[in-house]
């Protein structure tokens, strides 16, 4: 098997977005997923539904939207240009936003479920030993919810890995830029190298079946996920 | 008020409505005693903040709840510890970590319980290096109750902290509860719907039902009182503190001194001078007019009839007595009550057939 130069930086522009993408959902996925196990708020409901939308939504439907919202005439579009950030459709930063809707529930839910599996008792704990809501937080919650992190952490890497619609529509297809691997698939099926195309789909089924395999062998990211999903 | 636990408050629970006004001592240990789903618990998470009623909550002159003044305190700016009724302990943290946990938010100052005191106490020394998994329940709850104790509280709530064990695990801790009781000067608010658990910690009882306040009082008075359910209990008794005397080892007896006079029961391997709690079981003492008619009963105190109430079976009555402080109850059929021609204010002797030592 044998890779060509553009399929290397395909598959390493895809290695380091899944890797900003999972870390800055762990950072935005935590509060979002602490708030829906917690809160008592009506609009729970809607804020879960919202963040779910992703697993039913055509990425392509998703991706069409986000083209609008950051194109020129389009709000975030003109916020990102009135900032002097130029524009997010069609750069790597943009693949990046885009990533992190797409691949949202897929942190929030497990980490979701970690925080509600524990109960209050814990938390109730820690008040009474003198330890603030934010000590609670960082030093009881966080730690006793480490195998839903596990768990998102994989998902959320192997899902923006896997992605397309949404790259098609928001990145393109620029070498280097926003080509990920499953671009370079495209590519390579559309100009008929099926060879090519064979090396990197296999890559990427070694690559799924491996964090599948993962997530079911360590015990309690098997039971995040069967509760998350 | 100062030197003492003022607790007000009132929520509406599901099926009624919790409201307390108590004003309890300031030292030893306070049972909710009540049977289950009477409100104890919620009573004491009102008390430690994780619920929220309306009201007051004042411990020793420090204000931890005022809606009159709009004073919250937090959970955990509350000086209290809190022992739940199953282990609670943090799984992902060692034995040790556990005990550290409340310990290291308190400054070196206002530590009054120590590191080493608080592990010979509850007899945890050897567990500090395993795991929470790996410890049994008994040996969970002593971690859990030695971890709420190092945060040096001003108050310590337990909530049924052996209800989720065994009886042998009971038998396993209870001594240590009672150690804590004579060894630490911190007030307690035990919840409990064991009678006997109450009868060997308590010294103050409050006994709750649908959420009202039947009694709060001294443990000796309330038990001796004829009006509350209590007394209907086939099993009917008074607790006394004596303190141990001296020993006669030629018949192989323990005089255990009362407020006034003094009992023998059988030889108990206790030190003299030691405090002994007893139960005195109403059924086990009998009245007589006089102390000149000769009997195998050894003890017997001279009493006053302080009162009658109904007994569960309509052929007895309960007397109340007050035996020179010692207050006391007897079950006796009404026939004898009738015979004897007793009357409220009488000089009796009170006949004690046997005694159980508590611990």
């Amino acid at each position: 098997m044998h890779l060509s130069a553009d399929d290397w930086s395909a598959i390493r522009l895809t290695l380091e977005l899944a890797s900003i993408v999972t870390v800055l959902l762990l950072i935005i996925g935590t509060p979002i997923a602490w708030w829906l196990a917690r809160s008592r708020s009506p609009l729970r409901g809607v804020v879960g539904a919202v963040v779910s939308l992703p697993i039913v939504l055509p990425p392509t439907v998703l991706g069409f939207y986000l083209l609008v919202l950051m194109g020129p005439e389009g709000m975030v579009g003109r916020l990102t240009e009135a900032l002097g950030l130029g524009r997010l459709p069609f750069t790597f930063p943009g693949l990046v936003v885009a990533s992190i809707l797409y691949s949202l529930p897929f942190v929030v839910q497990p980490v979701q479920n970690a925080f509600m599996a524990m109960g209050d008792r814990p938390l109730e704990v820690a008040a009474t030993l003198r330890a603030s809501p934010l000590r609670t937080f960082f030093c009881v919650a966080l730690p006793l919810a480490r195998p839903g992190f596990i768990t998102a952490a994989i998902l959320g890497f192997a899902h923006t890995v896997g992605e397309f619609g949404v790259v098609l529509m928001i990145g393109g297809n620029i070498p280097d830029k926003t080509r990920v691997i499953s671009m370079q698939i495209y590519n390579h099926v559309e100009a008929l190298e099926y060879g090519q195309a064979h090396g990197l789909a296999a890559i990427l089924l070694a690559f799924s079946f491996l964090v599948l395999l993962a997530l079911y062998t360590v015990g309690g990211a098997r039971n995040t996920l069967g509760a998350g999903r | 008020m100062s030197g003492g636990l003022t607790l007000k408050c009132r929520l509406p629970l599901a099926d009624f409505a919790l409201e307390a006004d108590l004003s309890l001592p300031g030292r030893g240990v306070t049972a909710l005693f009540g049977p289950s789903g009477s409100g104890k618990t919620t009573l004491l998470r009102c008390v430690a903040g994780l619920a929220r009623a309306a009201g007051r909550v004042e411990i020793n002159g420090e204000c931890w709840q005022d809606d009159a003044r709009r004073i919250f305190l937090p959970t955990h700016k509350r000086p209290l510890g809190y022992v739940f009724q199953e282990a609670s302990l943090f799984a992902h943290l060692s034995v040790r970590a556990n005990l550290e946990f409340g310990l290291k938010r308190i400054a070196p100052a206002q530590r009054k319980v120590g590191w080493d005191a608080a592990l010979e106490l509850l007899g945890i020394g050897h567990l500090l290096e395993r795991g929470t998994a790996a410890l049994s329940g008994g040996e969970r709850q002593r971690v859990a109750i030695a971890r709420a104790l190092l945060t040096s509280p001003q108050l310590l709530l337990m909530d049924e902290p052996l209800a989720a064990l065994d009886g042998r695990r009971k038998q396993e801790i209870l001594p240590y509860l009672e150690r804590l009781h004579d060894e630490l000067a911190i007030p307690v608010l035990y919840v409990s719907h064991s009678p006997d658990e109450v009868a060997r910690l308590a010294d103050h009882l409050v006994l709750l039902e649908q959420g009202q306040v039947l009694a709060s009082g001294p443990i000796a008075e309330l038990q001796a009182r004829l009006d509350l359910p209590m007394a209907l209990d086939e099993d009917a008794a008074v607790v006394v503190d004596a303190e141990v005397l001296a020993h006669d080892e030629a018949y192989a007896l323990t005089r255990l001194g009362l407020a006034a006079g003094s009992i023998q029961v059988t030889r108990k391997p206790l030190a003299v001078g030691r405090r002994a709690r007893i139960k005195i079981q109403a059924r086990d003492v009998s009245i007589a007019l006089s102390a000149d008619n000769p009997s195998s009963i050894v003890n017997r105190l001279p009493a006053r009839v302080r009162g009658f109430g109904e007994a569960a079976h309509p052929a007895q009555c309960l007397v109340s007595l007050d035996a020179g402080g010692t207050l006391l109850l007897a079950r006796i059929t009404r026939l004898s009550r009738d015979q004897l021609g007793l009357r409220e204010g009488m000089e009796v002797v009170a006949q004690i057939k046997s005694v159980a030592l508590l611990g």
